[in-house]
């Protein structure tokens, strides 16, 4: 009993050492070596000040950008309170939440039905990406707003869709910040 | 459901079998102290962590001392970890950037109960709590103990169905010393790099602070009525070392995320490939070891009726979650939830796009059959009987692979149970490769279901009828009784996963918590190591014609026949009252 407890203590200090210190550091170092974008947060800077990362979704509301799903982290895509809603699939307040985004959305483009992921949270609340179908239902909004055809719009939107990875992996969606920053860029709103 | 869906979830199935004999292979001869090719590299770390903390290598333990050796571990690994997290927010202490203080005392013990005994339940957000020394030195250290401790209890037991008239069952040391070594350590520095290779954030910077590109007005009403407007310019970008966190995090089932999403979060999971290697790493090293027993205990069809059990229950878990989570929320109107190569559809709450309903539903059945409790969508959010059938795999004992180790210890006692049965049905002495069960051995493999099921219950049972418990409910009707649910048998379970808008972090649900995961770990290993060193004295009776095989499909039907009755018996009332009443409701129109 004595022995095993001064085993169990000089073993904890040691293997934390090991495993909890000396491991995360390699990894650490390694990684910044090799893959220094990707382990720093795959930041966006843009004319010397930095406007996000690839990896993470941001708010959007001016009806001439492309609008990320709703979100519950924080006051909204704010990632030191990553989280969803948590919202039971009976909860009212759930089918209150989705009926207000179906109304505020469903005028700017009344023919075609909203698709889900456009009025729902994401897991993390940091979503980066919408699916296709939620680009093509905005795609008449940003196109009037902009002043450009819906082609143009389509292009873009075209440009910032991936497919499923390998062809089968996952699915098909749309980086909605590196989609709003390419319109920024190609064609500047007045 | 779309044809994409179930290519997927049979690419799944196809690798994990692929993987099964070479990591059971790998960690027979590991724990067999046989020669492998990481031998040049680790012998020599080994030796020297043998010298300077005083083992014996060639010392064998019986089963008692195995296990207060065990316990002794894990008493002082526990404590050491309280300490960090009390002491985080000091001025000396490294690491912590963001200089969060120091996590107050029952939040500390019910996180430090937390990650000792596997489960990683947490009652904090990691980006908003915990320093980086905490989480590499705290939090990920637990993750490679508590893991590699699961797998040597496991071949501890393995031990006791293959010796004969033997009073040992192993080294204790030895065997946590291997599996962190050997099977953890190095899987991880790989996997960690492949991570962030794909997105996943590896450094000790503070935090970034973007421009949102458009700048959001919020308002927030106040508890007096008052309306108050202010414009968010701003994103603060958390970082951290997550990758080296995430390997472990997954490959250990513990499933402790790094952020508070977890493996929703693009830092941790980025993409679909991080996603699927994610769900093969969880089930990987439970799905080898039913190798691992058919080698060591020279039976290998036994291992693969085993495993055949196992993969039957996990293909009918993600059928019927995805199947429900496909068919998405009938009370939302106005929207459209049909898949199409356009749109994932389905229930789409609480799910990522990248990943959609299937890798979802694929990802929730994978962390419940082990018991690991990563989530990559909120399973709180999930239809009601998509989400039903995470606990069920839970209550079931995370034996269908199961956590590292646990999961095999957990099945031997329901193998125990299906022989003892067969044995009664045709009235014969049971055996069990060659060993007779004994009362002994049947009492202690009863004693293990019936504390679970006594935590379980009897824990929901009194939060579901006092102010304290109920309070911390967030979505009324049926599915508060479930979270609650939920939450008792995940941290019973040593799962870690929740319906995750209960809020947990309260006096009462951090202390009851606390002892409800200490009580899910040691109390059932104690008996598992009691009914080892048992097996391990029998003698080998010889097969006879009158001897219920275990290598066979009709075993594999028995086995699967008897975890789900032992399961259905003792928590079916429990879920018609949450998740069964509240499916009804749901189609019959109802919110709350």
């Amino acid at each position: 009993m004595k022995k095993n407890l001064l085993i169990s203590i000089w073993f904890t200090l040691a293997t934390t050492v090991l495993l909890g210190i000396i491991y995360p550091l390699v990894v650490t170092g390694i990684a910044q070596v090799i893959f220094p974008k990707q382990a720093n947060g795959s930041l966006i800077p843009q004319n010397g000040k930095l406007v996000g990362s690839h990896l993470i979704g941001q708010p959007f509301t001016a009806p001439g950008y492309f609008w990320s799903r709703p979100s519950a982290a924080g006051s909204g895509y704010d990632p030191t309170a990553s989280s969803g809603s948590n919202l039971g699939p009976t909860n009212k307040a759930l089918q209150d939440r989705v009926a207000a985004s179906v109304q505020q959305l469903q005028p700017t483009n009344p023919n075609t039905p909203i698709p889900a992921d456009l009025v729902t949270t994401s897991g993390s609340g940091l979503d980066p990406d919408i699916s296709p179908a939620s680009a093509e239902f905005q795609i008449p909004r940003v196109a009037k707003e902009r002043g450009i055809s819906e082609q143009e719009a389509r292009a873009a939107v075209a440009r910032h869709t991936k497919g499923r990875q390998f062809g089968f992996l996952g699915e098909a969606r749309v980086n909605v910040l590196d989609l709003n920053l390419d319109l920024d860029a190609a064609h500047p709103m007045h | 459901m779309t044809a994409n869906g179930w290519l997927q979830i049979a690419l799944f199935f196809v690798v994990l079998l692929a993987v099964t004999k070479p990591l059971g292979v790998f960690m027979a001869r590991v724990f067999a102290g046989e020669k492998t090719f990481l031998d040049p590299v680790l012998r020599p770390i080994e030796r020297l962590l043998y010298r300077t903390t005083g083992i014996d290598e060639k010392y064998e333990m019986d089963w008692k001392e195995y296990a207060v050796s065990m316990l002794l571990f894990s008493a002082v690994s526990m404590l050491v970890l309280y300490l960090i997290e009390r002491v985080q927010g000091l001025k000396w202490m490294p690491w912590n950037p963001q200089h969060f203080a120091n996590v107050e005392a029952h939040l500390a013990f019910n996180t430090a109960a937390s990650f000792t005994t596997n489960t990683n339940w947490q009652n904090y957000g990691g980006e908003n709590t915990m320093s980086y020394f905490t989480q590499m030195a705290g939090l990920a250290y637990h993750n490679f103990v508590s893991a590699g401790v699961g797998l040597a209890l496991a071949i501890a037991i393995i031990r006791g169905i293959a010796r004969k008239e033997s009073k040992t069952i192993g080294n204790f040391w030895v065997d946590v010393t291997r599996a962190m070594l050997w099977v953890l350590a190095p899987a991880c520095l790989v996997i960690a790099l492949i991570f962030v290779s794909q997105g996943t954030t590896q450094n000790l910077r503070p935090y970034d602070t973007a421009k949102l590109v458009n700048p959001q007005t919020i308002s927030t009403t106040d508890s007096n009525g008052k309306t108050t407007t202010q414009t968010v310019t701003d994103q603060v970008i958390a970082q951290g070392p997550v990758a080296s966190q995430e390997a472990i995090k997954i490959l250990g089932t513990n499933g402790g995320g790094f952020v508070n999403a977890n493996s929703a979060h693009p830092f941790e999971n980025p993409n679909p490939l991080t996603n699927f290697m994610q769900i093969v790493m969880i089930l990987s090293l439970g799905s080898g070891l039913t190798y691992t027993l058919g080698r060591m205990t020279g039976s290998q069809r036994h291992g693969w009726a085993v495993w055949a059990a196992m993969a039957l229950l996990c293909l009918a878990g993600v059928t019927i979650i995805y199947a429900m989570e496909a068919h998405g929320n009938p009370l939302l109107h106005g929207i459209d939830q049909h898949a199409s190569a356009m749109q994932p559809g389905g229930n789409m709450e609480g799910k990522e796009v990248r990943f959609g309903i299937a890798n979802t539903a694929l990802f929730a059945t994978a962390t419940t059959d082990a018991s690991c409790g990563a989530v990559n969508g909120m399973h709180d959010s999930f239809t009601p009987l998509g989400g039903m059938i995470p606990m069920v795999n839970i209550m079931i004992g995370e034996v269908i692979f199961g956590g590292v180790g646990a999961g095999l210890y957990g099945i031997v006692v329901f193998i125990v149970l299906a022989v003892f049965i067969a044995g009664l049905m045709v009235g014969r002495t049971p055996e069990y490769l060659g060993k007779k069960i004994e009362a002994y051995d049947v009492k202690m493999a009863m004693l293990t279901v019936l504390i679970f099921c006594l935590i379980v219950l009897g824990l929901t049972a009194v939060s579901i009828v006092s102010p304290f418990g109920t309070g911390s409910i967030s979505n009324p009707g049926p599915h508060g009784l479930s979270q609650i649910l939920y939450a008792y048998t995940s941290m019973a379970g040593n799962n870690g996963s929740a319906f995750a808008g209960l809020n947990g972090n309260t006096p009462w649900y951090n202390v009851s918590g606390a002892f409800d995961m200490l009580f899910g770990r040691f109390f059932m290993v104690i008996p598992v190591l009691a009914l080892a060193g048992n097996l391990a004295r029998k003698k080998i009776v010889p097969e006879s014609s009158g001897t219920f095989p275990v290598t066979t499909p009709l075993f594999t039907f028995l086995l699967i026949s008897v975890i789900l009755i032992v399961s259905a018996l003792t928590f079916f009332p429990a879920l018609s009252l949450g998740p069964i009443l509240e499916h009804l409701l749901m189609h019959a129109g109802k919110v709350f």
